[in-house]
């Protein structure tokens, strides 16, 4: 194309320490069109966009806004030059009104009133142009995520953005909030727009963008029209070598029920009660998924069979009752009775960051005449020999047990937790987020581990909110919303669409 | 209690909530922009200590004002420093503020006056007078209202009234203009005011620096017209029942005037009856003296519903991506 690029970045360099997040990239991005950037986490693409919007100073390289040369200091740099940005995490206020939040940092003068008058009607008039109705008096905290999203686009073209940059958007949405956002793109794109959609999600990028840039470890390693390329080809230039996006496994052999759950509830710290009375089943030599959105109780069900949360009801383990009122209840006794548990959050529960691979290998299995104790004492060398073996079946890399669990990157920390986790041969294992901010290259590894151990005729929990991943995963998959279980479904029997509409609460019943 | 007791103890209640006010106002600055400040404390000491002793020395109490707002600024920027600059903890950096004024403002007192830790007493000029409202005398004799005016609403000193117009003005301020909104915003969430171009840096010291003329403010009115000089530990608390009284106020200017005059009422009342009467039991002085420390015990213990503090304070603001 002959016109002037909406975003022209030539040779930017920047690096962290001895980290080098961006190496020489230039990138055009031709103004009217959605242009991805897609990448694995720690590829370099946040730094860059934080470059572009003046969070960072880049240590080399130009940047042309509309042909024009342009210093970005500052974020108000970037909001002059026409940029906006929707963040991963929202920057609104919470307790301040939409119309509050959106003139925050433009107001027109000393005084709020003529301000708030004025976004009042122009986000009447965006509203209407580009199909972004949010209520401008509603408190954010009252808002859904999706309607949150809203504000920060609402915000961007209060500013005049012509430019906006999506940072994972769909990272917390429905799959029909997803769904909205992308028509809204659309729409802008028809306006005249210029976007850049950053994410990690094949899946979008094929759907809605125009061109897409791959970087790989800061470097740019491609750009290309997206109807000439496929997601196998991408994710092969994202991760450097051919990866098996499918879960390649045979059908399920389901045996005798490991994990019975009836009526379970569970009301957490705030009294707040966040599983209303679910009942489920888990056999031998199948995987479980649980989908929903975040926050509609999955966490909590994980903690309580985890055993650390109380709740009421019933739940047998091989037959067995177990108690949950807080006496019999915490992580050793659960393992004593064959639970593995690989938490959702594995820097906050999974691991102590600070502390060794080796140390965090021996957790909740450093138990008194276990493997590795010696008497009294705990018996390193035998741990850190077995940590060093472990970390060789599952690939971690680098394979050192006396580095710290927070110099390795997510998806390895993920491996670490896995194989201490599987190795104990467990009846059940319950997983939250296998690969939330894991490499593709990983993803794969760490699918098959999960399915490998299916098929030794293990039971297996699997809660998600990458409804991929339960897709592709699962045997059965149960839907939770606000607690609940909205339905059961096999994989073979349902699409996104379905899943999509349970996980917003709607049944058959009610649509 | 006849009707001019009464008024006594209303009029003393004014008198003694002012320096509450101003400080409990200083605090929610402060606070409303995510800056704890537990130093409220030390800067009124310091301002108290040091426009008392300017007072004295130049025989101006407006010479000695401003000297006093300039030691209660300069406490505040060694606090912004600390706690914005350097991102050190905000309760530390203030516990240090209170200590250091303590200490500092007798041995400084002691070397400059030597009369056992006290500045000198202050004489008029040196002192705030009171501010008699035009025809107070003439209308006195008319039943309830003639006192009233002449008793209660005339005759306190500028600080006085300057602190009472301080709460609409900070309402004002907070909840009418640009400077406000980006106030309450960088303390309950800096990453997006820094996201939407405003510099949190310049806004917090900013909201430090006014919580700092306040307390200054509230340290000269202590040394220079509720009393006439400076004597060791002066404050005698009244930066923590400030901070209570913030506490009970939910960081609003309105409920923080309602706080401070139920406190500024309680301490009246202890100072007006010394051992109350009831029936065959007496209330010992010491439990009156005591009662406005017990309600800050228990504002502060959370015994008055749920106050939610702003959101970002006492965090430090990392830039992050």
């Amino acid at each position: 194309m002959s016109t002037v690029p909406a975003i022209e970045l030539k040779g930017i360099s920047k690096a962290f320490g001895p980290v080098q997040a961006n190496k020489d990239i230039s990138i055009s991005v031709q103004p009217g069109t959605i242009h991805g950037i897609i990448g694995e986490n720690g590829a370099g693409k946040s730094t860059l966009m934080s470059i572009l919007y003046g969070f960072y100073k880049a240590d080399a390289g130009e940047i042309f806004i509309r042909g024009q040369r342009t210093q970005i200091p500052d974020s108000q740099a970037a909001i002059a030059a026409g940029i906006g940005m929707v963040f991963q995490h929202f920057k609104l206020v919470e307790n301040f009104t939409v119309l509050e939040n959106i003139i925050l940092g433009a107001e027109d003068g000393a005084l709020l009133a003529p301000s708030l008058a004025k976004a009042r009607t122009q986000l009447k008039n965006l509203a209407e142009e580009y199909e972004l109705n949010v209520d401008p008096d509603a408190r954010i905290e009252t808002l859904s995520v999706g309607y949150q999203q809203r504000v920060e686009i609402l915000k961007a073209l209060y500013r005049q953005a012509d430019i906006l940059i999506l940072d994972e958007p769909t990272g917390v949405l429905t799959p029909s909030e997803a769904d909205q956002l992308f028509r809204i793109l659309g729409r802008l794109r028809e306006e005249g727009k210029t976007i850049i959609l950053i994410t990690h999600k094949l899946r979008e990028i094929m759907e809605i963008t125009d061109t897409v840039s791959v970087m790989r470890r800061g470097e740019m390693t491609a750009t290309v029209k997206t109807s000439e390329t496929s997601p196998e080809h991408l994710a092969e230039l994202m991760v450097g070598r051919k990866v098996l996006l499918r879960v390649d496994k045979k059908p399920a052999q389901p045996g005798a029920p490991v994990l019975q759950v009836e009526n379970l509830r569970v009301t957490d710290n705030k009294g707040v009660e966040r599983v209303k009375g679910i009942s489920l089943e888990v056999r031998a030599g199948e995987i479980l998924g649980i989908a929903g959105v975040a926050g509609n109780g999955q966490s909590e069900l994980l903690e309580v069979l985890g055993g650390y949360q109380t709740g009421t009801g019933t739940i047998r383990m091989n037959g067995e009752e177990i108690d949950l009122t807080g006496k019999d209840s915490d992580g050793q006794s659960r393992r004593r009775r064959g639970i593995a548990h690989v938490p959702e959050d594995r820097q906050k529960e999974g691991l102590i960051m600070d502390f060794h691979a080796w140390e965090n290998t021996a957790f909740g299995y450093h138990t008194r005449g276990g493997a590795y104790s010696k008497g009294l004492l705990m018996d390193n060398a035998a741990i850190r020999e077995d940590t060093q073996a472990k970390m060789d079946r599952f690939d971690v890399r680098p394979p050192n047990p006396k580095l710290a669990a927070k110099n390795f990157s997510g998806g390895n920390q993920q491996k670490i937790v896995l194989a201490r986790e599987i190795e104990r041969n467990p009846d059940l294992l319950l997983i939250g987020q296998p690969t939330r901010g894991v490499d593709i290259g990983a993803i794969e590894f760490i699918h098959q581990q999960i399915v490998a151990l299916r098929d030794q005729g293990k039971a297996i929990l699997l809660v998600s909110v990458e409804l991929d991943e339960i897709m592709s995963l699962s045997d059965r998959i149960a839907v939770m919303f606000d607690g609940h279980i909205m339905g059961e479904r096999l994989p073979s029997e349902t699409n996104e669409k379905d899943l999509g509409l349970l996980m917003a609460g709607i049944t058959e019943s009610a649509a | 209690m006849d009707f001019a007791t009464f008024l006594q103890i209303l009029d003393s209640t004014i008198r003694l909530a002012t320096p509450l006010l101003l400080a409990c106002l200083a605090g929610l600055y402060s606070e409303r922009a995510g800056i704890f400040d537990i130093g409220l404390e030390g800067k009124m000491l310091a301002a108290a200590f040091l426009s008392a002793a300017i007072a004295f020395v130049t025989g101006s109490v407006w010479l000695g004002l401003l000297a006093g707002i300039g030691a209660s600024l300069f406490l505040s920027a060694i606090h912004g420093i600390a706690s914005i600059t350097f991102r050190g903890n905000q309760l530390i950096s203030g516990v240090a503020i209170n200590f250091l004024a303590s200490g500092l403002t007798v041995l400084i007192a002691q070397s400059w006056f030597a009369q056992g830790g006290r500045t000198p007493a202050l004489t008029d000029g040196g002192r705030f007078s009171p501010i008699e409202f035009p025809f107070a005398e003439a209308i006195l004799p008319v039943p309830v209202i003639g006192p009233v005016y002449e008793g209660l609403i005339s005759g306190h000193t500028a600080i006085v009234y300057l602190a009472l117009l301080m709460v609409p003005l900070s309402w004002y301020v907070l909840f009418r203009t640009r400077f406000g909104l980006r106030l309450r915003a960088v303390g309950e969430n800096p990453a997006a005011v820094d996201t939407a171009g405003v510099n949190v840096i310049r806004l917090r010291f900013t909201a430090v620096a006014i919580c700092g003329v306040l307390c200054g403010i509230a340290g000269a009115y202590l040394a220079t017209a509720l009393q006439a000089g400076f004597v060791k530990e002066m404050t005698a608390g009244r930066g923590y029942i400030a901070l209570a009284a913030l506490i009970f106020a939910k960081w609003r200017p309105w409920y923080a005037l309602y706080a401070c005059l139920l406190f500024g009422f309680l301490q009246a009342i202890a100072l007006r009856f010394q051992n109350i009467d009831i029936g065959a039991f007496t209330v010992p002085v010491e439990f009156m003296d005591a009662l406005p420390y017990i309600l800050t015990v228990v504002i502060l213990a959370g015994f008055v519903g749920k106050a939610i503090p702003p959101r970002a304070g006492g965090e430090p603001y990392v830039k992050e991506r």
